[in-house]
């Protein structure tokens, strides 16, 4: 429990500020309590915001959101060796509230599976309560910053903030040469192509950066990988 | 203010939560698997927020910014300084969400860039 205080406030301070970033935007109340409540994924919330401002077509929304929870899915495969023990639903059910920061410090916490099943009831306490603690101040956070978006005139452009929010998760992606070069490709091609109709330049540009770090990855440029 | 379209929208990508974060072990059997796409995960997530990211900074009324004067481009730099700077240490995302602000906000609100 002491584990996730120590981070508690910035993810308070997040959840803060994805609540007032969804409200300037123009996403009204209702619907940004709703994301809140059955999202609960930061990065896709916030990425999902300009495209549902400008009108983008579900299908890309949801496309997006996808590509940006992927890193989720590798999380998901390095628990599965210790989730298997349970019963599906159970698994279903705790790896819904399973975010970034309650996969690292669970990995941290226990880092080889238990064999016993003293040991896989510990390890599973430990996960529900960081993602339960983790959880209840996220929406308490993303609320409480939907009910004060309203008070802030929104030329102030507090929902730059979103972007910002967004800036420092891709600082703490790019740990590889390999990444950072996906990060300058996707970056681009989404300006380059940014007059696409459907808001399809993103998934241009996520294509063709990860065709292009496929296609570099045995080369001399992705020198100096480190495994994530 | 709310429609049907959101509404399907808001519980796809709560279903898109639950289906990313579950991936590998919704199946009792392993997921056959191919490795380069097992690689390619690697890459996707950053591409895509680089995707969302880059174009709210850099582009407006549909083209590339014509000048300096832009508060975005100030605030998002100066984030990205603090986060390499910090980097490694605690609380490095809040810090380049606050400086960046920080930045942002008085050349938005004082000086209308």
């Amino acid at each position: 429990m002491i584990d996730t205080l120590k981070v508690a406030p910035g993810i308070w301070a997040w959840g803060l500020m994805t609540g007032v970033a969804m409200v300037q935007a123009g996403l009204g109340p209702g619907m940004s309590t709703l994301m809140t409540l059955l999202v609960y994924g930061g990065s896709a919330q916030l990425a999902a915001i300009p495209l549902l401002g400008v009108g983008a077509p579900a299908w890309v929304i949801l496309a997006t959101a996808f590509c940006v929870n992927l890193r989720f899915a590798v999380f998901s495969l390095h628990l599965r060796q210790y989730l298997m023990a349970w019963p599906r639903l159970q698994r279903l059910s705790v790896g819904y509230f399973i975010a970034d920061l309650n996969y690292v410090q669970f990995v941290e916490r226990y880092p080889d599976p238990a064999t016993d099943r003293e040991g896989q009831r510990s390890e599973m306490a430990y996960l529900c309560g960081n993602c339960f603690l983790n959880w209840i101040g996220w929406q308490i956070a993303s609320l409480a910053g939907i009910v004060l978006a309203a008070q802030v005139p929104l030329q102030w452009g507090l929902g730059f903030a979103g972007v910002l929010a967004l800036v420092g998760i891709l600082c703490s992606l790019c740990q590889t040469r390999l990444r950072a070069i996906s990060l300058v490709v996707s970056g681009t091609a989404a300006v380059v192509a940014f007059a696409l109709p459907l808001r399809l330049n993103i998934l241009v540009a996520i294509a063709s950066a990860v065709v292009v770090c496929l296609l570099i990855e045995r080369t001399p440029l992705a020198r100096k990988q480190v495994a994530p | 203010m709310m429609d049907m379209g959101d509404l399907g929208i808001a519980v796809g990508l709560g279903l898109i939560t639950l289906l990313t974060r579950c991936f590998f072990f919704i199946l009792d059997r392993e997921l056959p698997f191919p490795s380069w796409a097992q690689r390619g995960l690697q890459y996707a997530p950053i591409a895509a927020l680089a995707a969302v990211v880059v174009p709210e900074i850099v582009v407006s009324h549909g083209a590339l910014v014509q000048t300096w004067q832009d508060a975005r481009l100030f605030g998002a730099a100066a984030g990205a300084g603090f986060y390499v700077w910090r980097r490694g240490q605690g609380q490095a995302v809040l810090g380049t969400l606050l400086v960046g602000m920080a930045v942002y906000l008085p050349l938005h609100i004082g000086l209308g860039w």
